[in-house]
């Protein structure tokens, strides 16, 4: 964080929300404006500055954690990589907690339910071989490879997941990290999983919700595609119920 | 409008909806007409003689507005879910608006 704060120009007025599960209201502070100021500095400023008792959460600052993001100005935002020039409106800053989640306290959300649907949904690599096995050869440039390296980078900020429209509307939907995931590691070789994560993915909760708004992929910092990965879940699933291999509830027919 | 709703591509899903609205709202009255076809030959003559009129024929170009672009955006769509990614879907949105506007405005031209 800049500890230079600029006299010459005028504060940003910010309006951050207070609050806990049973409700809460904007708070309104005046931060001084520093140079190559991130939305997270502002935060960290009001904290250490005007009110201690605000709660956020961040770890590596350095946009590898994921674990900072809010919602700024009406749009989710990992805070230690948004610098506050590119994104306040007339000197304003609005920062709510993300959308789609469940607040703990003030800035920090629970993410619980965010994590629970990556487990629903197995996005987890389950191998079928031992260490007493030769380590698999895989072909950087392989088709298969590439789209799931295309899809690997996420950090699980859950941006896309307080972009999403669909989250709000249905709260079991798994949202787009989720089977952005499973799509990973449907593609990936070594993994032997993939016709049970398949059904998981393709239930009421699953890929066939999404309606390709693309507020995922218009939002995630690392310019992954999650409607691309949601995309190709549908085609997957599509293809494995022509061949017979998934039941039309989701269900896997074959063990 | 929430700010994270301000891309292109959820209002492209928005038209999508807001069309398929307005047809579906229509269709009742369409089939009405196709039953006076079939029930009433006087009322049918009123009714083509009401529809003859500048401003119904003006309202109708909007009707072939949610059509095209009804049609044109469910095409996207199954671009999009049935073929490999491409990421000129902002461009086929735009394209499918203007396919709409085309189509609206050829209904326009001949209808007068």
């Amino acid at each position: 964080m800049s500890d230079s704060p600029d006299s010459t120009k005028v504060p940003i007025a910010v309006r951050v929300w207070r609050g806990t599960p049973a409700g809460g209201a904007f708070e309104a502070f005046e931060v001084p404006q520093q140079s190559s100021q991130t939305i997270l500095d502002v935060v960290t400023w009001i904290q250490r500055h005007l009110d201690a008792s605000l709660s956020y959460r961040f770890a590596c600052r350095v946009g590898m954690c994921g674990s900072c993001a809010m919602m700024v100005n009406g749009i989710p935002r990992w805070t230690c990589r948004t610098h506050v020039n590119k994104v306040m409106r007339d000197n304003r800053l609005t920062i709510e907690p993300l959308r789609n989640l469940p607040v703990i306290k003030d800035l920090a959300c629970d993410m619980s339910e965010f994590f629970d649907k990556w487990k629903d949904s197995k996005g987890y690599f389950q191998g079928s071989t031992t260490r007493h096995e030769s380590v698999s050869t895989l072909s950087p440039n392989s088709p298969q490879r590439r789209v799931a390296d295309a899809a690997t980078e996420c950090i699980n900020c859950a941006i896309c997941y307080a972009s999403c429209d669909v989250v709000n509307w249905n709260r079991d939907y798994l949202g787009p990290a989720a089977l952005n995931r499973a799509w990973s590691l449907q593609n990936d070789e070594r993994d032997s999983a993939s016709r049970e994560r398949l059904s998981l993915v393709a239930g009421d909760a699953g890929c066939h919700q999404c309606h390709s708004q693309q507020g995922c992929a218009t939002y995630c910092p690392n310019e992954l595609n999650p409607t691309a990965s949601i995309a190709g879940l549908k085609r997957m699933v599509a293809r494995a119920y022509v061949r017979g291999n998934i039941d039309r509830d989701g269900r896997k027919r074959n063990a | 409008m929430k700010a994270h709703r301000r891309q292109p591509l959820y209002l492209a899903f928005l038209l999508h909806r807001l069309s398929g609205l307005g047809l579906a709202l229509f269709l009742p009255f369409h089939f009405y007409v196709l039953a006076l076809a079939l029930e009433s030959n006087a009322e049918f003559d009123q009714f083509l003689h009401w529809s003859a009129s500048p401003l119904v024929k003006f309202a109708e170009s909007g009707l072939v507005f949610l059509l095209a672009i009804h049609l044109f955006g469910g095409l996207r769509l199954l671009v999009l879910e049935n073929l490999p990614w491409s990421d000129a879907h902002k461009n086929y949105a735009a394209m499918a608006l203007a396919g709409g506007f085309f189509v609206a405005c050829g209904f326009l031209l001949r209808a007068f």
